[in-house]
């Protein structure tokens, strides 16, 4: 019975193709279309998030000046006791990297380009999780003695050198002639748009000395060995710095310490809403798709009651029919199904790159797409069939 | 054969609306029709003729009275045993047609074989062979809706005599086609009746189509008004 009704079936899908065809396209459109939507709404979003994660994981800034919230107040700068203090007294750490930063204009020959110099320790490379893949880190005498060496980031060498080696090279930053000794591993841009490889490192003594003519630093940045242990560490270097900086009980934060997880907490919820309103969007497509088949569906209805006397007059029983027209929509829906999967796929597999995001694939979203308009392909297909298939046999001859 | 007549009415009536409203479309029929006989029903138009072919084709149910098909009461059984009654005893004809418009000649007729549950190969060699019976060899890949209306009419009696039914219920066949094609239709129905001994009752207006059955039955206003049968009884 089953294999007879496969037969009868796909039969009738032959001989009504453009009906079938259709019929298919409304689900090809509403679960490509919803596919594609949510693939690349998560592909944003996770492009927006990995950038986060680029920056180094268990990450905690503390920087001079209140909290956000508070009346703005002088931003005392830390000093290089600060850092080490935190990474004396503060368990639990995995790198402590003072950072002293300045503006300055990065000398090759006659090729000049106006970047950003971050004075630093080797806590940096641990601290941001940024490696060096050429050359070296600094040693400890060129920290020590405040020393004209420098490693540079990838846009720096690509304005100042080209595609040459940079290694063993010498440039000046300001007036200050300087050895390169590394070159550090690209980032790319950060969510904000800032180019992260667009800076030279130098030891901190140096920056402080010869291009600041100060002793401070900007900010400092906490790598913490477990991610559980970042709220104790945060509270931790939060009465550190209030002891240290002498603030008495009551008086407002001169410093903020951040994590990462804020701001991705902070870039996630804005993620969450473009999220809802792809979904929004997804879920209209779905029922624009929903809408298409159940019409091609109701229109057919007519000419399928006349079918179905007709099947009912020759001996067909109405399970018969019902089997036949139920096998029919669910061919027709895994077909659209799985076509609308692949279209979607590719199309957003190809809009991801064009545009940058990484693709990720949302195993759910295409169950849910292909289940809703499977469940309106049959749904539609089915209840016209069973009320026909109920009639006596001449009311559905008759159904003009 | 069987002890029981094919097809007995018995005070079979059937009633369209409710109230005063309500239309007697039969009032009463009693008939009774034998294996291998060829009967013309006959009559004007509100008569009750075709509402009685439905009843007859179990396509249509009476609202009083029985309808016994080889004596068992087809008012007790259920739609699906209808179904199966019509499978595998009745074909029909009918003015319309009512073959699938876009499947092939063919294929319309391996209909009803496919629900008998026949076998692909056995189905093709009978539905080519009840083509070839109606003189419409060659044409099996043609779809319904390119076939001229004799044509389609003639895949309809194929598509009724290729599972050899004990019944073929024609309600007005040549309704809708020429004399000539008329003509060659009544003939191809004569040759079933007399050749396979296949029961025909067929529905119609003209006096030269009913000429053709052995026996005509005359509906008036719901009741049968002449029937030649009772004149030799």
């Amino acid at each position: 019975m089953i294999a007879n009704a496969f037969l009868l079936a796909l039969r009738e899908i032959r001989n009504n193709v453009l009906r079938a065809g259709l019929t298919t396209l409304g689900i090809v459109i509403g679960v490509a279309a919803v596919i594609a939507m949510v693939t690349l709404g998560s592909g944003a979003t996770k492009s927006v998030t990995s950038d986060i994660a680029s920056m180094g994981r268990n990450l905690i800034i503390v920087s001079p000046g209140g909290n956000r919230r508070g009346p703005p107040t002088a931003a005392t700068p830390f000093k290089d006791d600060d850092a080490q203090a935190i990474a004396r007294e503060i368990p639990g750490l995995l790198a402590v990297a003072p950072q002293a930063e300045q503006s300055a204009v990065a000398v090759n020959a006659n090729q000049n380009h106006n970047t950003r110099i971050i004075g630093t320790t080797n806590a940096f490379f641990t601290a941001r999780e940024w490696p060096v893949i050429a050359g070296r880190v600094f040693t400890t005498a060129e920290l020590r003695g405040g020393k004209s060496v420098c490693i540079i980031g990838q846009t720096v060498r690509k304005e100042l050198f080209g595609s040459q080696d940079v290694v063993g090279a010498k440039i000046r930053i300001n007036k200050v002639s300087c050895d390169v000794i590394g070159l550090l591993e690209p980032k790319g841009q950060t969510t904000f748009g800032q180019d992260q490889d667009d800076m030279v490192l130098m030891p901190l003594e140096t920056v402080q000395r010869r291009l600041a003519g100060n002793n401070d630093v900007n900010v400092i940045m906490v790598s913490v060995a477990n991610p559980r242990g970042v709220d104790r560490a945060k509270v931790m270097i939060e009465q550190l710095m209030r002891e240290r900086r002498h603030l008495a009980a009551g008086v407002a934060d001169d410093f903020s310490v951040d994590d990462m997880r804020e701001i991705t907490r902070m870039v996630e919820s804005t993620t969450a809403i473009m999220t809802a309103f792809l979904s929004a969007v997804a879920a209209v497509s779905l029922l624009v798709g929903g809408i298409g088949i159940m019409n091609i569906m109701l229109v057919s209805v007519t000419e399928r009651t006349r079918e179905i006397g007709i099947r009912l007059a020759i001996g067909a029983r109405a399970r018969d029919v019902l089997l036949q027209f139920l096998i029919e929509a669910v061919v027709m829906s895994a077909f659209g199904g799985i076509v609308g999967v692949i279209i979607g796929l590719a199309g957003s597999a190809a809009a991801s790159s064009a545009l940058g995001f990484p693709f990720v694939f949302q195993p759910a979203i295409v169950i849910i797409a292909v289940a809703f308009s499977a469940a309106v392909g049959v749904g539609f297909g089915y209840f016209p069939a069973r009320r026909a298939a109920r009639l006596d046999p001449i009311e559905a001859l008759r159904h003009e | 054969m069987s002890a029981h007549p094919l097809i007995e009415l018995r005070k079979v009536t059937k009633v369209y609306g409710a109230g005063e409203a309500a239309v007697h479309a039969l009032a009463g029929i009693d008939l009774q029709i034998d294996d291998g006989e060829f009967v013309a029903v006959m009559g004007p138009s509100g008569s009750g003729k075709s509402t009685c072919m439905n009843i007859l084709g179990c396509l249509d149910t009476p609202t009083a009275g029985h309808y016994l098909f080889r004596g068992a009461d087809v008012g007790t059984l259920s739609r699906d045993q209808l179904s199966l009654l019509r499978r595998y005893y009745i074909g029909f004809v009918f003015q319309g047609f009512n073959l699938l418009k876009r499947t092939t000649a063919r294929e319309n007729l391996e209909l009803p074989l496919v629900y008998r549950g026949v076998a692909p190969a056995e189905r093709r060699e009978r539905a080519l062979a009840a083509l070839a019976q109606v003189g419409l060899e060659g044409r099996e890949n043609h779809s319904a809706s390119e076939l001229s209306g004799g044509q389609q009419q003639r895949v309809a009696i194929a598509r009724a005599l290729v599972t050899e039914p004990s019944v073929i219920f024609a309600d007005e066949p040549t309704g809708n086609l020429d004399s000539a094609r008329s003509h060659e239709i009544m003939k191809l129905l004569s040759d079933l009746n007399a050749q396979k001994n296949i029961t025909i009752v067929l529905v119609t207006h003209e006096e030269d189509i009913a000429a053709f059955a052995k026996r005509q039955i005359r509906f008036l206003d719901g009741h049968i008004e002449t029937d030649t049968a009772q004149v030799h009884a």
